[in-house]
């Protein structure tokens, strides 16, 4: 029948669209899962060296590594982490809301901004807000450290040089798989904790000095942390594209009951109209 | 029974091993390190190499390979922090210049200086659709 071809083939292609949609969705499941997986992973390193850095500055009053201490800013780094693939709902605009607000703060006091960029997404939106100093993209669900090295220590060495003097680290903090929220905090200068307050009576010994072995270890905790972060953002990554694509699927779902609705009434008035011509012309008769 | 001390060899990317020891010798910095339970406390770099553990009650070692780290020791605790890859002062140059030409090449097509309100405005204008969006769909239902 030649009645509502047009809205057949938009359902059909509706049809294929929430096919699309459910498999994406549960792609992300799943890939969701696993970055959990990781996350946990990654959270053993960061506390160990945690502990062994509150231990060696408390044991340590002398000597200060300059990532403890705190001093006048004349200049800011943002390390901005966000997702390399887009169809994940308002994940990154959020983040980079976020961003931008503490920027202008800065900005306002005619303080200069560096940035560090992680994902595309990141670079796309911030790449005209200048000043980038180092940034990272394509690196899959799963990230490695080592892809992200290089881009830490250029923002680390600008600070230990002076050009820089605090860094902040802009990420999404995965609550659960419904919530993610965007979180700027600050990296570098570390600040205290208020629970290393243990009176510790021993010190390590140390091999080959207590310095490079604290240079060395600091180096390593901001690595982490950055590392945690960008785990932290592919499980954020991941849980706001299945909700994204689920409400895409809902969608389509209703989509596609209001079309077939529209193309039974067609076929049915077509069907009367016919059935009264047929009767019209035998009365005619 | 043989003393025992804990040992703990994590990377930040995940745990490597964890389990009761009675013996660890690892690759420190200024040559292998022999740990037994009641070891004093000692951090210490570490070079690339193998680390042996010997597990409570067995007599073969098991052997981890380590590309790096720092090595923790407490009296019944051994942590091994261990490096995710190789590391060395001019790799990591490397790597940060390499990080550093990716931002130039991202920056090339850059437009002029600075402009947070425009980009705030747009932010603001795609959150609102994204608000508009919401809407229409709740009419629909």
């Amino acid at each position: 029948m030649a009645v509502g071809k047009e809205i057949r083939t938009q359902i059909k292609s509706i049809q294929n669209t929430q096919k699309i949609t459910k498999a994406m969705e549960m792609v992300a499941a799943s890939k969701m899962r696993k970055a959990q997986d990781r996350m946990a992973a990654t959270k053993p390193y960061a506390e160990k060296i945690r502990n062994v850095i509150g231990h060696v500055a408390m044991s340590h009053p002398e000597y200060k590594h300059p990532f403890l201490l705190d001093r006048e800013v004349s200049r800011v780094g943002f390390i901005i982490i966000s997702t390399d693939r887009g169809l994940c709902g308002g994940l990154n605009i959020n983040l980079f809301k976020q961003a931008l607000i503490a920027m202008e703060a800065w900005h306002e006091k005619n303080i200069e901004i560096d940035l560090c960029l992680i994902g595309t997404k990141a670079q796309t939106f911030f790449k005209r807000l200048g000043n980038i100093s180092a940034s990272a993209t394509h690196l899959g669900d799963t990230p490695r450290l080592d892809e992200l090295i290089g881009t830490i220590k250029v923002m680390l060495d600008d600070y230990i040089e002076g050009k820089l003097d605090r860094i902040y680290l802009v990420e999404n903090e995965f609550v659960n798989s419904m919530t993610q929220t965007p979180r700027v905090s600050q990296l570098v200068p570390v600040q205290p904790s208020g629970e290393d307050e243990i009176k510790h009576h021993w010190d390590y010994l140390y091999e080959p000095d207590s310095k490079e072995v604290l240079d060395g270890l600091m180096q390593r905790y901001i690595e982490s942390l950055v590392y945690q972060a960008v785990v932290e953002n592919v499980a954020c990554e991941m849980s706001a594209r299945m909700v994204a694509m689920k409400s895409a699927t809902d969608n389509a779902g209703d989509l596609i009951n209001e079309l077939q609705l529209v193309y039974n009434k067609a076929r049915q008035a077509a069907i009367t109209q016919e059935i009264s011509e047929i009767v019209a012309g035998a009365a005619a008769v | 029974m043989a003393m025992t001390m804990h040992v703990d060899i994590v990377s930040a990317e995940q745990e490597i091993y964890s389990g009761t020891v009675e013996e660890v010798y690892a690759p420190g910095e200024m040559g292998e390190i022999g740990i037994f339970p009641r070891h004093s406390q000692l951090v210490t770099r570490l070079r690339a190499g193998e680390v042996r553990v010997k597990p409570e009650g067995k007599s073969e070692m098991e052997h981890i390979f380590v590309s790096g780290g720092i090595l923790e020791i407490q009296p019944h605790v051994v942590t091994i922090l261990a490096d995710t890859g190789m590391r060395a002062d001019d790799l990591d140059e490397a790597k940060a210049l390499e990080a550093k030409k990716h931002a130039e090449e991202a920056l090339k097509d850059q437009r002029s200086d600075i402009d947070y309100a425009k980009a705030k405005a747009e932010l603001i204008e795609a959150a609102a659709q994204l608000r508009m969006i919401e809407k229409i769909r709740k009419r629909r239902r």
